[in-house]
C-alpha cells in the first residue's frame, strides 16, 4: 500500500469547538477514505489524484475553480477557488448615488435580476425610512416571483444538462423567453431589468401586461409538469440524485446556508414567512421543506417552490390595486418627464436629484430577502451622504458554496457535479 | 499607341488570371466551410452568458447559423466567444484558453464589459479583452440581445469569407505576449482604458 | 431595542459598550478581546438561541477618526430576531480580530472576505488566505478607503501583473501538501512548502 499520510501543521493553529488544535491531515478526510477501507483492497496502489476543474468548464456554473483531490473516482477533498468574477461592486457602490447602484444590483445575480432590484430598493428605503405605496408594494412582489421563477428555471435547465438530460433545457428556456418578453414589456431589458428605485419603480406596468402574465401563469404549470414527468421519477435522475450531498439541519444552520439548501435540509425557514416584508404574510402559499438534504429534495424543493410562485403571482394579479406607484415625494423620486420639462419646481428636483442624488440620513439598515438563491442581503451604511459608506451584499450563493466541500466529501466525481449544480451558484453573487 | 494599364500586387491574390480564379475557388470552398461551421467557445462569464445560453436555446438558436457543437475544450474550438465581464483574474485563464486554440481562430467579444470594461472602471476589472486577446468582432450591449449577438456573428461570417487562405501578410501572426509579458504597448493599453464621458462623478466618493 | 443588550450588560458587564437603534435594527459595540466569549453566550444561552449566523464584514468609515467596525449579523431562527454586533478596530493599531470559526463554520469564507478586502487578519483561522483576490495582489486591500477606485498601479503594470499571475500556482496549502506528497509538485511550489508560506510539513527540513 503505497500511500503515505502526512500531518500539517498549520502556522496558524486554529481551535476547533472541543479545544482540540485543528489540522489538516492528508488523505483522510474526516473519517472517510480511512486506512482501514484502503486496506480492503490491497495490491492497489492508492495515490490521490490531484484535479483542476475550472475556472473555466461547462458543468461548474460559471467561473468557478475546484481543486479535487481524488481516490480514484472517490471525491477525497475539494477545495473550491472563488473569485474570478470579482468585479469590486462593493466599491463601486461607495462611487454612486442610491438610485445609480440600482443597475449595478442586476449583474450581481443576473438570473433573478429583479429580486435583486427589490432587495436594494427595500435596504435604501428602510435607510431613509420611506413608505412605498400599496401598488408599488403588489408590483415588487409580482417583480420578485417572476425572478424566481426564471431562476428557477435556468437552474432546472442547466442541473439537467449537468447530470445528463439535455431537453428540459430547452423547455425552461422556453418558459425563460415568456418572462423575458413580459419584462421587456414592463422595463425595456430582457435581463438588466433596473426597476425599482427608491420610493417606487421605474415605470409603472404598461397595458398589456397584466394579461400577458395572466397568460403566462396559465401556461406555466404544464410546463412544470412536462419537466415532472420525464425528470422526477425517472431511474436515472433519482439514481444520481438520491443520497447524494446530504447535509442534516443542524449543519446547514452551522454553514449558515440559507434558501432552497436550508429548507431541504429540513429546516422551515423562509424569510418570506418568517420576516416579512413587502405584505408577503397576507399571500396565501406553501414554504416547501425537505427532508434529507440531498440533491433529490433540493430539486423537489425548488421545484415546487415554482408552484408556489405561479400561486403567489395568481394572487397579486387579482389584488393588485390602483393607484401611484411611486411616492408622492418630488424631492426623493424623480418627477413625470412631462411635469420636468414643463415646470420650473420639477425640473429644480430633477437637476437636483441626478447632480446630486438623494441624501440619506447618518445611520445604518439591513434587509434580507428570499432570493431564488437564498436569503440575499443588502446591508447599508451612510454618513448623511448621497453616497453610501459602505454596500454590502450578504451574498446567498457565496455562503452556500462554502459548504460544497462538506457536502462532496466520499462521493464520487460526477456526484460532485450534480451536488455543484444542486448549490444553485451565480458567480456573479458568489464574487461580486 | 499601346497604354500600359499599372497592376499592383494584391496581397494574396495572384497575377495569372487562371491560377486567380482556382484561388478564389479554393477561397471560397475554405471560408465558407469556415465561416458556416464555427464552433464557439463559449468563455461565459457574466450575464451576457445568459444571454448567450438563450441565443443557443430554442427562441434564438444559433445552431441555424453553423454553431450547432459548442466546444468546451478550445482545443476542438474555431472561436472563443467572450460573454461577459473579465476581471483581472481571469485574466491569464482567457489568455491561455485563446493560446490553446488551434489556428484559425477567431474572437468576438461580447456584450460592452468584455470590449471595454462596461460600467465596471475598477480596480478589479480588464477594460475590454483586446488588451489580452486580438478581437475581430465587438458586440455592443449590456447584455446584447440575442439578435445583436447573432448579427454579430454574421458579421464574423462576412469578415472569415473575405478572408484568404494566400494572403501572407493577414494570417494570424500568432501574437503572443512579448518579452514584457503583455500584448500591446503599455501606453496603448493606458490609453484605451482611459475613462470617456463628461461625468466625473463617476470616481468622486462623496 | 432587542432585550438581549440588557443580558448582555448584565453578564459581561464592561465588555459591552455602547448599544443603539437604527431603522429598527439594534447594534451592540463589543470589546474585542470578549468577542468570542460573547458570541459563544449568544449562541448556547437557552433563552438567546441566536444559532445562526447571518454576516460577517466590516466598514471604514469615510471620517478617519472613526475607527474599523467587524459587524457580525447574528439570528435566532426559533425567536425570529437579529442582533447586530460590532467590535471596533483602531485602523492605526494592528486590525485582529479572534475568528469565529469554531462556531459557526459558515464564517470561513465571510472572514477571508473580509481579509481580503480591508486587510483585517482573524486569529485562529484554519486558512486564512485571500479568496476574491487573487493570492499575490500585491495593491493593497480594496474596500478600505485610502484604494482609490481605479486601482493603485496604471492600468498597463495591472494587465501585466494579472496576466503573470499564474492561475496553476494559486493552490491553498492543502493542495500544495497533496501533491507533495504524491510527488507531483514542481520545485517551485516545493519551496514554498518548505518556506512555509502559511504552514510547514511536519518531517521535512
Amino acid at each position: 500500500m503505497t500511500k503515505r499520510t502526512i500531518e500539517l501543521d498549520l502556522a496558524t493553529p486554529g481551535v476547533d469547538a472541543q479545544g482540540h488544535p485543528t489540522r489538516v491531515p492528508l488523505g483522510v478526510a474526516e473519517g472517510r477514505a480511512t486506512p482501514e477501507s484502503a486496506a480492503e483492497e490491497p495490491g492497489l496502489a492508492s495515490e490521490h489524484m490531484l484535479l483542476n476543474l475550472g475556472p473555466q468548464h461547462p458543468a461548474t456554473h460559471g467561473v468557478l475553480r475546484l481543486v479535487v483531490e481524488l481516490d480514484g473516482e472517490t471525491v477525497v477533498r475539494v477545495i473550491p477557488h472563488v473569485g474570478y468574477l470579482h468585479s469590486g461592486f462593493e466599491k463601486l457602490g461607495e462611487y454612486r448615488h442610491y438610485n445609480q447602484i440600482i443597475p449595478l444590483t442586476d449583474r450581481t445575480d443576473y438570473l433573478s435580476p429583479m429580486a435583486n432590484n427589490v432587495g436594494f430598493a427595500l435596504a435604501a428605503e428602510k435607510l431613509m425610512g420611506i413608505e412605498i405605496t400599496p401598488r408599488c408594494t403588489v408590483l415588487r412582489v409580482i417583480a420578485c416571483e417572476m425572478s424566481r421563477i426564471i431562476s428557477h428555471m435556468v437552474w432546472l435547465g442547466t442541473t439537467s444538462i449537468d447530470i445528463g438530460a439535455f431537453t428540459p433545457f430547452l423547455w425552461t428556456f422556453q418558459e425563460r423567453e415568456r418572462i423575458y418578453n413580459l419584462q421587456e414589456l414592463w422595463t425595456g431589458a430582457r435581463l438588466t431589468t433596473s426597476v425599482t428605485r427608491v420610493g417606487g419603480m421605474m415605470a409603472d406596468i404598461p397595458d398589456r401586461f397584466i394579461e400577458g402574465l395572466r397568460h403566462f401563469t396559465r401556461t406555466f404549470p404544464k410546463t412544470l409538469d412536462e419537466v415532472d414527468r420525464v425528470l422526477t421519477r425517472n431511474s436515472v435522475w433519482v439514481g444520481r440524485t438520491q443520497g447524494v450531498g446530504p447535509l442534516t439541519a443542524a449543519e446547514a444552520i452551522n454553514h449558515s446556508l440559507s434558501g432552497p439548501m436550508l429548507r431541504a435540509s429540513g429546516v422551515p425557514y423562509d424569510v418570506r414567512k418568517d420576516m416579512p416584508y413587502l405584505g408577503y404574510e397576507t399571500y396565501d402559499f406553501d414554504v416547501v421543506v425537505g427532508e434529507h438534504g440531498d440533491v433529490y429534495d433540493r430539486y423537489l424543493v425548488r421545484f415546487e417552490e415554482c408552484r408556489q410562485a405561479n400561486r403567489i403571482l395568481e394572487q397579486a394579479i387579482e389584488r393588485l390595486p390602483d393607484g401611484p406607484v411611486n411616492i408622492d415625494n418630488p424631492r426623493l423620486i424623480l418627477p413625470p418627464k412631462s411635469r420636468a420639462m414643463n415646470d420650473m419646481e420639477a425640473m429644480i428636483y430633477h437637476f437636483k436629484q441626478v447632480m446630486e442624488g438623494v441624501k440619506a440620513p447618518v445611520g445604518e439598515a439591513y434587509v434580507g430577502i428570499e432570493n431564488p438563491k437564498g436569503e440575499l442581503g443588502n446591508y447599508l451604511v451612510s454618513d448623511g451622504t448621497a453616497k453610501p459608506v459602505r454596500w454590502r451584499i450578504r451574498p446567498p450563493s457565496f455562503i452556500n458554496l462554502s459548504a460544497l466541500p462538506k457536502m462532496a466529501e466520499g462521493h464520487l466525481l460526477s456526484d460532485l457535479i450534480a451536488i455543484n449544480a444542486s448549490v444553485d451558484i451565480v458567480m456573479g453573487e458568489v464574487d461580486r | 499607341m499601346k497604354h500600359v494599364m499599372e497592376t499592383k500586387e494584391v496581397a494574396g491574390q495572384n497575377p495569372n488570371y487562371l491560377l486567380a480564379k482556382v484561388q478564389n475557388l479554393v477561397d471560397w470552398a475554405v471560408n465558407s466551410s469556415r465561416a458556416n461551421s464555427l464552433w464557439p467557445m463559449p468563455f461565459g462569464t457574466a450575464c451576457c452568458a445568459i444571454e448567450f445560453m438563450a441565443t443557443a436555446a430554442s427562441r434564438f438558436d444559433f445552431a441555424r447559423f453553423g454553431m450547432e457543437r459548442q466546444a468546451y475544450s478550445p482545443r476542438q474550438a474555431d472561436v472563443l466567444i467572450c460573454a461577459g465581464r473579465l476581471p483581472f483574474k481571469l485574466a491569464p485563464v482567457i489568455r491561455r484558453i485563446y493560446d490553446q486554440m488551434p489556428q484559425p481562430k477567431w474572437v468576438i467579444s461580447m456584450g460592452a464589459c468584455a470590449s471595454t470594461g462596461g460600467i465596471f472602471d475598477n480596480y478589479a476589472m480588464v477594460q475590454g479583452i483586446d488588451t489580452i486577446v486580438p478581437v475581430d468582432v465587438y458586440v455592443p450591449g449590456c447584455p446584447p440581445r440575442p439578435e445583436g449577438l447573432l448579427y454579430g456573428i454574421l458579421l464574423l461570417h462576412k469578415k472569415i469569407k473575405g478572408e484568404s487562405l494566400f494572403d501572407q501578410v493577414r494570417r494570424r501572426d500568432e501574437q503572443p505576449l512579448d518579452e514584457r509579458g503583455l500584448r500591446l504597448p503599455p501606453e496603448t493599453i493606458d490609453e484605451i482604458s482611459e475613462p470617456f464621458g463628461n461625468s466625473v462623478h463617476q470616481f468622486r466618493s462623496a | 431595542m432587542n432585550p438581549s443588550v440588557d443580558a448582555l450588560r448584565a453578564t459581561f458587564g464592561s465588555a459591552i459598550g455602547r448599544a443603539l437603534e437604527s431603522c429598527g435594527d439594534t447594534i451592540v459595540y463589543v470589546r474585542r478581546d470578549a468577542l468570542l466569549q460573547v458570541l459563544a453566550w449568544l449562541r448556547d444561552t437557552p433563552d438567546q438561541r441566536y444559532d445562526y449566523l447571518v454576516d460577517i464584514t466590516a466598514v471604514e468609515y469615510r471620517d478617519r477618526e472613526r475607527p474599523l467596525e467587524v459587524v457580525y449579523s447574528v439570528r435566532s431562527l426559533e425567536r425570529r430576531v437579529d442582533l447586530r454586533v460590532k467590535v471596533e478596530l483602531d485602523a492605526e493599531a494592528d486590525l485582529v480580530v479572534d475568528s469565529v470559526v469554531p462556531l459557526w463554520r459558515g464564517a470561513d469564507w465571510l472572514e477571508r472576505e473580509t481579509f481580503d478586502m480591508f486587510g483585517i487578519s482573524f486569529r485562529g483561522h484554519p486558512d486564512l488566505r485571500r479568496i476574491l483576490m487573487w493570492e499575490t495582489y500585491a495593491e493593497g486591500y480594496p474596500l478600505r478607503k485610502d484604494f482609490p477606485l481605479r486601482g493603485r498601479f496604471s492600468r498597463a503594470e495591472q494587465v501585466r501583473q494579472a496576466l503573470a499571475a499564474n492561475p496553476e500556482a494559486h493552490y491553498s496549502m492543502e493542495e500544495l501538501s497533496i501533491a507533495e506528497a504524491y510527488g507531483e509538485l514542481s520545485p517551485e511550489m516545493k519551496e514554498r512548502l518548505r518556506r512555509g508560506e502559511r504552514g510547514k510539513l511536519a518531517g521535512s527540513e
